[in-house]
Formats: C-alpha cells, structure tokens, sequence
C-alpha cells in the first residue's frame, strides 16, 4: 500500500505561463464557457479555469450542428460540431468577463479570439479583451468550419506565416501572456507550433477539432448533423481522438523549436486522460465534450482522482511530474531489435473464448494453437488443424439437452476452471511477442507479454545500420 | 390454420410472458456484450447448432433479418425455442461469462427478440433448393421433429405431406407448453411459415384408423416418424379413474385450448417432473387455493431442472417428499382427499413404504404427471422398424431405422427430451432424406 498518511495534499495550483490557476482543469472554448452565468457555474463545480467561447464578430448559427458516434452501446464516443464562435454580441460576452473575474479573482478566464486578419482588428480585440479582465489571450487558428471560409480560424493556422504574423500583431498590444490554439488539420503541426513561438506566443494549446464526417444516415443518405437536408464537415473531438492529440502534443514538446508552455486538449474526461497529457509536458488541460455529456460536475473526480494519484506517487506539485514521459517516445529506429517478448497465457484466469487464437491465425502470425492435450505444453509443432477444421468437428457432433436423471453431470474437474481443449497454446518458438492476443483477451491478466532473455545486448536499428556501414562491431 | 386462433383473454392475463422480450437498445447493449467466441461453446452446446456469436452480432449491427436468417437456417423452429429452450443448461449454460463471474449472455431472449422482429416484418423461410422435385416424404405426426423434418425437406424442393391425429399443428408445443413461456398462436404462427413454403397439412387423421400405413408406404418414398409418445401413464390406484384425476397434459392442453380458464380448491400434482412443475404453476396461476406436489423420492432425484424447480417454489407450489399416493378418495361423486404413505430409501436406492405412515392430504383435483408410454402398439406395425424399450433404434447421425425407407426423430426416439432435440433430430433427418434422394436420382 502507498503511503497515504502524509497530511498535506499535494498541490494542484498551477502557473501557466504567468496565469494561475487553482488546479489544472479548465475548461475549452466551446458551449460550456458561452456565458458568465455558466463559467461561475463552472468554477463553483470546481474548475480552475475556463476558456470563454471564442469572442469576435458575432455569427449566426445552423441547426443542427452536432452529431455523434457510438461505440458498442456506448453514447459519444466520438463527437462532432459545425457551431461557429459565439453568437452573442461583443459587448454582452464582455460584460460578462469583467463579472466573473470581479467574483472569482483566482480562477483563470482566458479569453478566445477570432477576428478577420486585420491587423487594427486584432488590436482592438485584445484591448477589449484585456479591458475586461482576461488573464490570458488565446487565437483561436483551429477552427475547422466556417469561420475558415471567411479566411480565419484554420484558414491561418494551416499557414505558419500567416500564424507567425497574427501572432506578432497581437503581440504588439498584449499585456497578458498569448496562447495560440492549433490546428491538427495540418501535415506537420510543429510547423505552425515554430511559428507561433517565432511570433512570440507565450504558449500553446493543442489540439483543435478534426475535420470530419461522422456518420450518414442510410435511409436519407444525409450526413449528420443534418442541416435541412445538407450537411458539412465538421471538428471531430470526444474519447476518440486523444490518442492523436497526445502524439500532436508530444510531437510539439519534443521539439526545442515549437515547444512552449502547453494546454492539452483532445479526448480528456477523467483524471487519467489529464496525468497523461502533463507527463507529455502539457501544463493545463482542457475540457469540453466530457463537460458536454456528463457536465461541470465532472470535474470533482478530475481532482479528486489526480490528487490521490499524486500522494500514492510522492509528487508534491503538478511540475514535479509534468513531461516525465517526454524521453520515453523515440524514434523507431532508436528502438532495442534485440528486446524479446512472448504471450503466455495464464490458464487458471482463461475462459475458453479463444479469441486469442482466432486473433492470431487470422491477424497476426498463426501461433496460438488448440492442441494442448494435457497441462502447459510448449514447443514447436508443425502440424496444426486450421480453425475451420476444428469448427467442423464441432458442428457435425451431435449434442443432446442434458437431463438431470438421465445425463448425470460430469463430476471430474480437470485442472483448469475451462475445458483443457479450450485453453490455447502458444507456441513460443514462433510467438513475435506483437501483443495482439493479450489486447484481444477479455479476461485481465490473463494474457500477459512475458520477456524472454535472448543473452544479446540492446541493438537499434540505427545502430546495427552503422555498424554495417562502418564495418565495425 | 389459416385463420390463427387467438390467445384466450383470461388466460393471456393469467400467463404473462416468463421472460418479457427486450427491448430494442437493452438487445443491442446486451448483444455487445458477446465476446463472440471462436468455434463458441454455446453453439457446439445447442443441439441444432445454431450459430449464436454470428446472429447476436447482427442483432448488435442492426441487421435483424440477416440474425433471424441465421437462426432459422439451423432450426427452423427457432421462435419456440428461443421461448422454450432450458437455456440455462444449453447454450447460456455453456457461456463462458460464466468463468468470468459474470451473468451469460441472454442468449435466449436475443433469439426471441430476433425471431419476434422477423415475424412482425412477416419474413417467410427462404427456400435452400429452387428445385422442385417428384419425390413424395410423409411425416408422420406434426410436433417439432415432423415440422423439422418436412421444413428441411420442402426447402429443397420435395413433396411433404405431414399428418396429425389433432386439429391443429406443433405437438407439445402447441398443445403441451405451459403458456407464459410460449403462447398457442405463437406456435401456430411460426408453423404457419412452414405451410407457407408448400408443407401440405392433414389434420385429425389418425393412421391406422383414417388411413392405412400400407397405403402412406406405397403413396410416399420415404417415411419420417415423430409420432412422439403416447397417453400419459394412469395412475394406477384405488379412485385414480375419477373424473377430477386428470393428467398432466391433458390438463395443459385445456387451458391453453381455452376449454379451462380457472381452478378452483386444492390441487395435487403426482410426479416431478418438467410436465409436472407446468401442471404445478398453471394450476396456481388458474386460481387453485393450494397446489402440492407428490413426489416418491427426494428433491435430489427429482427430472425437472433445478431453475424449474425454483420457479414452482416461486409460484407458492409445495412439495411432499418421499410420499406415494396410494388411493384417491372422494366421497358424492367429489374429490375429498388422495392417501398417501411414507416412503424410505434404502442404501441400495431402492423405495419401501414406511409402515403405518399412511396419511391424506386434501384435494379437489388431482394431476398425474408420471410419463408417458410409449405407442407400442402403433410402432409393433411397422414393418422392420426395429424397436427396443418402446423406443424406435436409429442411426444418430441421419435418423434412418433399421428399414431403410423410415426415418424417426423426437420423443419416439429418445423417450423424451426436449423441442430442441426433437428439431435437431428431425433436421438431421431431413438432411438424410434429401442426401439419399439425390443419390438415388444422380
């Protein structure tokens, strides 16, 4: 057990280049922080900041605009919207940052910019902003639909120059540290990630929606969501998309020429998705469609949960963990060829599914196999029945519906909880250790990667290419 | 049977369904959850082999056509049998949720939920030959082996007639199973898909009465036997000829015919079985005071299944161990009372009357539920048919006899099992035919 006597909690509060915040968790710009009364909501649940909903002109929206996927009988898996920056007047969304920050002077209100590529406009904007209260400013380059076709949101954010530029303009005026959000619809998102930092950004976010189509409707053969009979791409966000966020942020915070203080955003809904983010270096995270689906009260588990985690792990401060896993992404080639792993199937945990097996032979490298005959047998065998062989068996064997008086249960209980018959083999000789059986296995741990000593020393690609190269051992 | 009867009110609202179906997105939830084993055991579980992981991944896709399709390519009654079927010892029985400490899959109901989307979009049985064929199959008895049986055969193309001593078709299914598990126009109704395909019907003939079995040999080519049993054994005591004795089938055929829809006073069930336990329950549902079960032996030794067993308890039926009726008392032409005695098990297992031990319990109707026999007489008639302990010998694997002409399948060749090992004989069966038909026509 980890210690948990320690009576000081560790500290949650941040400084984020130069905006404080009382912990980690703020929210994004987006529906849940289009208002003062909902940002105080917020912060009364708990969350340290929020990122008002990008101010600008006002727009006029479409409906509908979101839609969603499903996954296994799970709502919003995947998330997506064609909702454009706020549709409230500049002078309402103003008043309203002025109110908040008077009432909640140490959580953080960073304000959401988007304004025509003007260079007057941007300086008016960030004035009233600033004017109003904003701890922080963040240019909103990401925004995938809309806004994009007047010439902004993504429209700068896909063109390093035209983010290095803006990002310069705003800074000529900006008294509070500049965040700018960034697009992932981009080939290389280090590239504007450079020149935002050439601009003289104080920070980043990363990232903003994807471009996406979720779903058509198969009797309308509409996309969602449908707009009287039409539909758009739109940003695609929710639990889906935060393995591409946690790379994009990786890949920013690996970069010495784009890293900057950054807010991760992409798929966070528990504390779990926030640790991951800080220890690939961001420095807050961002929240939107968890806050969409189960609303602000989210956010007692976000604290809670970090906050325990920390104590069992010794980090008395977000920074004490913050980009711990940053050296831990490589390149392939820096990879050991020489490290071995093989599955090894635990058989007092297997259940018989043998979805391993039929995994194997058919995704991945034809060597788990239903021959075991009695107690853990491995060894090479070369002759195996393919699984349509062993399903043939089956199905022209008669079975008959057990009686009780007629058909007395078996009582002999063979070793394992399943049928030995049931419980597959791997056969290590042929086994690439390439995980795909135990990620397949429901059972947990009941499939695990054992590693096998193969008595060479660590040898990378780039390594044994040298070394081949050179003629040298 | 083009006219399908209707459910009898009172006994609809007596019979509420035992597993309500689910509901659409509580069937896609709960099919999500099949781990969709390889080579599944509950399918190799399932005596007509139905290919479960495959249909509960339609139903979880939305494709409730192609689920019901699968279903019904292996068993043609796969509607009552999602209903009927003790899952609990077939193929949820052999889920391996179960080493998971977790609930099965409700396989069941997922095959109900499938067959009741098929019927409501009125799907009919595709066809597996568009060949026709000469070639005439009588099936003799038109419960679930026969229907297998003529289903699998028309489906390819060949002539089936199928005859039954009774007006309406389906055996125990229509007449014999209690009606909250599956209601009499639900049987009809999927049988209705068999006569659509061409099945040609002759109800209340009787063979040897109505029809010589000479004359059903030299009209068809081959011959399926599902004549199923016969009566239900009597019981065979002092007053066990009363008019308030009155077996257990027969019992259930009344109610769900509508010719019973209410019981009143105490009710005695001898025996403890399957049968016995529906007789049980359907007694207290029609309003019985008192229902008691008579069993000779112990809980133990008991051939209904355990779930069955509960569910009686459920239903506030009691049971009397170790009791043998000995005689049925009445007294003005009423019932009054069945005396019993005590029984004791010796070592070797054997029953013996507890001396002095006779005691009454009261009653004003008393349900024998202690087997069937076997049509002894009707199957001495065939002609080298062979039979042994009233049960006609076959070859498991086709079905064939011993005279090469008659196939068999069902109770008559298993004494008594379930409608799911009668559709899987009858299946078996049909495919055996067909397989020597077409050897004998190449």
């Amino acid at each position: 057990m980890p210690d948990m006597s320690r009576t000081t909690q560790p500290d949650l509060s941040i400084n984020f280049a130069g905006i404080k915040s009382p912990n980690p968790f703020w929210l994004a710009s987006a529906p849940p922080t289009n208002s003062g009364e909902q940002i105080m909501r917020a912060f009364d649940a708990g969350w340290g900041g929020a990122v008002w909903k990008t101010i600008g002109e006002p727009i006029t929206n479409v409906s509908s605009r979101y839609s969603s996927i499903d996954w296994n009988g799970q709502r919003m898996m995947g998330f997506n919207n064609i909702e454009l920056i706020s549709d409230r007047p500049l002078e309402d969304n103003l008043r309203e940052i002025t109110e908040v920050k008077k009432r909640y002077p140490s959580n953080a209100v960073v304000v959401s910019l988007m304004v025509e590529s003007r260079r007057e406009a941007w300086h008016t904007i960030v004035q009233q902003a600033e004017d109003a209260g904003a701890d922080g400013l963040e240019l909103n380059f990401g925004c995938p639909h809309g806004m994009s076709e007047r010439g902004m949101g993504s429209a700068v954010g896909q063109v390093p120059e035209y983010a290095e530029m803006i990002t310069a303009w705003v800074k000529e005026k900006a008294k509070t540290p500049v965040i700018i959000k960034l697009t992932p619809n981009i080939t290389d998102i280090r590239s504007v990630a450079r020149a935002a930092k050439g601009g003289g950004a104080d920070a980043l976010s990363a990232i903003n929606t994807i471009n996406s189509i979720t779903g058509i409707d198969l009797n309308t053969f509409i996309p969602a969501p449908n707009v009287g009979g039409k539909s758009s791409h739109g940003g695609y966000c929710g639990p889906a998309v935060k393995p591409i966020a946690l790379n994009m942020v990786h890949q920013v915070m690996s970069d010495p020429e784009a890293a900057l203080p950054i807010s991760g955003i992409g798929g966070i809904g528990t504390w779990r998705d926030a640790v991951e983010f800080i220890l690939l270096g961001a420095g807050t995270v961002q929240v939107c469609t968890a806050a969409m689906h189960y609303g602000y009260r989210i956010v007692e588990d976000m604290i809670d949960g970090l906050q325990t985690w920390m104590t069992e792990k010794h980090f008395a401060g977000i920074e004490a963990f913050r980009g711990l896993s940053i050296p831990k992404v490589t390149s392939w080639k820096h990879l050991d060829l020489n490290y071995k792993i093989v599955a090894h199937i635990n058989e007092q945990k297997c259940i018989g599914c043998d979805l391993c097996y039929t995994a194997c032979w058919d995704g991945a490298h034809q060597c788990i196999h239903l021959d075991r005959v009695s107690g853990p047998v491995n060894g090479h065998v070369e002759l195996h029945k393919k699984p349509a062989d062993i399903q043939n068996e089956t199905r022209s064997s008669i079975a008959v519906t057990p009686i009780p008086k007629l058909d007395p249960p078996k009582s002999a209980q063979e070793p394992y909880p399943t049928p030995l018959a049931r419980i597959p083999r791997v056969d290590e000789t042929e086994c690439v250790g390439c995980n795909l059986c135990s990620l397949v296995c429901p059972v947990e741990d009941c499939i695990t990667m054992v590693e096998v000593k193969t008595g060479l020393h660590p040898e990378s690609w780039d390594e044994r290419t040298t070394t081949t190269l050179t003629g040298k051992n | 049977m083009h006219d399908l009867p209707q459910q009898n009110a009172e006994i609809a609202r007596r019979f509420p369904d035992l597993h309500p179906p689910f509901a659409s997105q509580a069937a896609v939830i709960e099919a999500n959850r099949c781990l969709n084993c390889f080579d599944a055991p509950c399918t190799a579980a399932c005596p007509t082999h139905i290919d479960v992981p495959r249909f509960i991944k339609k139903i979880a896709s939305g494709n409730l056509r192609g689920s019901a399709l699968s279903i019904l390519d292996a068993n043609v009654l796969a509607a009552s049998c999602s209903r009927v079927c003790p899952v609990q010892v077939l193929c949820e029985g052999a889920c391996v949720m179960h080493r998971y400490n977790k609930q099965p899959i409700a396989i069941g109901r997922l095959q109900r939920y499938s067959m009741d989307a098929f019927h409501s979009s009125h799907g009919t049985l595709p066809r597996k030959s568009l060949e026709e064929h000469p070639q005439r199959i009588a099936c003799l008895g038109a419960g679930p082996a026969s229907l297998a049986a003529a289903a699998e055969l028309r489906q390819r193309g060949y002539q089936v007639t199928v005859f039954d001593k009774r007006p309406q078709p389906g055996g125990l299914n229509t007449y014999g199973v209690a009606e909250y598990k599956l209601p009499l126009p639900d049987s009809l109704r999927e049988i209705k898909l068999i006569e659509d395909l061409g099945v040609k019907f002759r109800f209340g003939v009787e063979i040897g009465r109505d029809i010589a079995l000479e004359d059903i040999g030299q009209q068809f080519d081959y011959i399926f036997l599902g004549v199923g049993l016969g009566e239900m054994h009597k019981l065979d005591i002092p007053g066990g000829d009363h008019p308030a004795v009155i077996d257990a089938l027969e019992f259930i055929a009344n109610y769900k015919t509508g010719r019973t829809t209410g019981v009143q006073g105490d009710v005695v069930v001898i025996g403890a079985g399957n049968t016995a336990i529906d007789a049980a329950n359907a007694s207290t549902r029609l309003g019985a005071k008192r229902v008691t079960i008579l069993y000779r032996r112990t809980q133990a030794h008991i051939s209904a299944f355990d779930f069955e067993y509960e569910h009686a308890k459920d239903e506030g039926v009691a049971f009397h161990w170790l009791t043998q009726p000995v005689a049925v008392n009445s007294s003005n032409g009423k019932l009054t009372s069945i005396e019993c005695t005590r029984m004791d098990i010796a070592n070797d297992g054997t029953l013996h009357p507890v001396a002095n031990s006779n005691f009454r319990v009261d009653c004003d109707i008393v349900i024998p539920a202690i087997g069937q026999s076997p049509l002894v007489e009707f199957l001495s008639k065939l002609s080298n048919v062979r039979i042994e302990k009233g049960r006609v010998l076959v070859d498991r694997a086709t079905g064939q006899t011993s005279n090469p002409k008659y196939f068999a399948g069902g109770d008559c060749i298993n004494g008594g099992r379930e409608v799911v090992d009668a559709v899987a004989d009858g299946k078996r069966a049909g495919i055996a035919i067909a397989k020597a038909l077409e050897a004998a026509h190449a």
